[in-house]
């Protein structure tokens, strides 16, 4: 699955916030708290789910950021977030996901669309 | 005082599995009382055969496409039009209690209202969730964060595995099989009686009318989860009806080669599903491969779907008695309806999918006015759709129709009536493609094939409802029914409703 937003900030700015592992719950709806330790993440969801995460990638010359899920529910999981520049002063995010069994990545999919709305808001609302 | 409505549906249910409708199965004498008191609609017609877009048509007065609910798993936006809200800013009261679907259930995150708000209670956040100041939700057994599966969690936590898993260990519709025959969906379930969502969503809603105002102006939804899958009724009521006495359905060709002969005239999709080749939605079981179904499963299907159906026919008894203890049973309008039909055998099939055949399109729908009409009780055979029930609601209140509802007042008594109802499925999931569009009207049913993962478009059904009332032989391509192919085809095309862009996105499978 695959969701993007285009947002007139620049990658670099947006980047700041999408790079950070310990900030997610600020532009994630539905996770309201994450603690990160080293590569390890975990994060806890609205429903008091918490989700244990490796962090795998966090480049901030590609922009690139992947982990994977790792708790028990999930068989495989790897979700990759790139902040692509498109101008000086704008950037799309593709944020995708993919995950055994299926029906979980359409969960995580559609959660990171609404994420990515909120963090389009979030950015050209200011910060 | 004006007109109370006391709206009340059911998930998944055949026109046939209710004795005003020639069931012989299940015993339903309160739904047939207001039948018989009422106006009974012959040939009700949803405009999407599973939950969620249908639900949404029924909420919005829209078809699907312009309210953008295309499949299971996208939810309807907060901010569609809502009847209910129409209705409450008239001055009623509102209520939803059961199952509402309109956002999805997998939703881990919280995010959807539906799932998050039995952490708070009964009144959502702002004063109303799409024009319901009190919603008391439920599903089928203990799934999800709904007030009901907390209720048991809490109440009577060692319920909680005796209900059917509904979903298996991938989160796909389980095809685990119980009961005497092994069919899937079917567990036997030792939950005591008062436990089980159908009276806990009769209780909840008489509880909530009892609390009202005598002369308050009210619109209640009563939404009961069955008789959707699982299968699994209290076991103490399961005695009610000996599988092994159930007749085959109709639908149901008993002959193997018969069976095969009607599907493979059908669009490929039929004989890939019947096959196991093919799942193109998530509604039905993905391990499970229809062509293994035996008669006695579908008598056991039938039989526990009928001691469902019959659970119901109870619970809407007590209520519709609170309602005449509150001294409203002159003042109420009842309408008995459901969301979709069940294959439940037909033509060797469970469940539903992209089958526009009787047993998913054929709906039971009764209105029994508060007010005796001109018509007095009776039955209008023209097709009429569930988008008519937004506008009819509003009729019923005296309130102006908006001009953003597609359907019109269901008519009261023989004649009137849209001049055609429309259907449509799309699905797109995990690779599959799958898009229909159907027009009922004139005593047929036509459905076109969109271009699809294996459809080219030039596909189709048509079928002569008199002659052919289940659907059996596709005439499609019959040479000596060009023209009425065609026409109802040009009809079909120039009928279509608008459609919502940008398209929504699936948010969850469902």
């Amino acid at each position: 699955m695959r969701r993007h937003v285009v947002i007139h900030r620049p990658a670099a700015e947006v980047w700041s916030l999408v790079g950070r592992p310990d900030r997610i719950h600020e532009w994630f709806p539905g996770i309201t708290s994450c603690r990160v330790d080293g590569e390890e993440r975990v994060v806890v969801t609205g429903a008091g789910v918490a989700m244990a995460e490796r962090i795998l990638t966090d480049d901030p010359l590609l922009r690139r950021f992947q982990y994977r899920i790792t708790a028990p529910l999930f068989r495989d999981h790897l979700s990759t977030l790139d902040v692509i520049e498109l101008d000086a002063g704008s950037c799309m995010v593709v944020y995708g996901v993919d995950a055994e069994p299926a029906p979980l990545a359409l969960v995580i999919a559609g959660a990171a669309g609404e994420a990515l709305a909120n963090l389009r808001q979030l950015m050209e609302g200011g910060l | 005082m004006g007109r109370n409505i006391l709206f009340v549906t059911t998930d998944q249910q055949r026109a046939d599995t209710l004795g005003c409708y020639g069931g012989q199965v299940a015993r339903t004498p309160v739904v047939d009382s207001l039948a018989a008191a009422g106006v009974r609609y012959q040939r009700a017609v949803p405009q999407s055969v599973v939950c969620m877009p249908s639900r949404s048509t029924m909420i919005t007065g829209q078809h699907p496409s312009t309210h953008g609910v295309w499949m299971n798993g996208v939810p309807l936006p907060p901010d569609a039009p809502s009847v209910a809200e129409v209705l409450r800013s008239a001055g009623y009261r509102t209520a939803l209690v059961g199952k509402a679907h309109f956002e999805p259930f997998l939703d881990p995150f919280l995010r959807f209202t539906e799932n998050s708000l039995s952490r708070t209670g009964t009144a959502p956040p702002g004063g109303s969730h799409r024009g319901f100041e009190h919603l008391e939700l439920a599903t089928h057994g203990v799934v999800g964060p709904l007030h009901y599966a907390r209720w048991l969690r809490s109440e009577h936590p060692e319920a909680v595995p005796m209900f059917y898993p509904v979903l298996d260990a991938d989160l796909g519709v389980n095809d685990l099989g119980g009961g005497d025959t092994g069919a899937p969906q079917v567990k036997v379930n030792p939950v005591p009686r008062g436990w089980y969502h159908t009276d806990w969503v009769a209780d909840r809603t008489i509880a909530w009318l009892e609390g009202l105002p005598a002369d308050a102006d009210w619109f209640c939804w009563m939404s009961f989860p069955d008789p959707h899958h699982p299968w699994d009724p209290p076991q103490s009521e399961v005695g009610r009806i000996d599988w092994r006495e159930v007749p085959l359905p109709a639908g149901f060709p008993g002959d193997r080669a018969e069976r095969e002969r009607i599907i493979d005239a059908k669009p490929r999709h039929w004989r890939l599903w019947y096959d196991g080749a093919l799942v193109s939605n998530y509604e039905a079981p993905a391990r499970w491969v229809p062509a293994t179904l035996t008669e006695d499963q579908v008598r056991e299907v039938n039989a526990r779907n009928a001691v469902e159906c019959e659970l119901i026919d109870e619970a809407l008894g007590r209520v519709l008695a609170a309602v005449g203890r509150r001294g409203w049973e002159a003042d109420t309008d009842v309408f008995f309806t459901t969301d979709h039909g069940e294959l439940q055998g037909d033509f060797g099939l469970l469940f539903k999918g992209p089958y526009h055949v009787d047993g998913l399109m054929r709906l039971p729908l009764i209105w029994r006015p508060a007010a005796p009409t001109a018509a007095g009780p009776t039955v209008v055979t023209t097709p009429v759709g569930l988008v008519d029930l937004a506008p009819t609601f509003c009729a019923v209140a005296g309130v102006a129709v908006p001009e953003w509802m597609q359907g019109s007042p269901l008519p009261a008594g023989p004649g009137g009536g849209p001049e055609r109802v429309l259907t449509e499925w799309d699905s797109e999931l995990f690779g599959v493609g799958v898009h229909l569009r159907t027009v009922t009207r004139d005593g047929w049913v036509c459905t076109a094939y969109r271009p699809g993962t294996v459809h080219d478009g030039s596909e189709g059904e048509l079928y002569a409802l008199d002659e052919d009332p289940l659907q059996r032989e596709n005439r499609w391509s019959d040479p000596a029914l060009a023209a009425v192919r065609a026409d109802l085809l040009a009809d079909l095309w120039d009928s279509q409703p608008p459609v919502r862009r940008p398209r929504l996105e699936v948010e969850a499978p469902v």
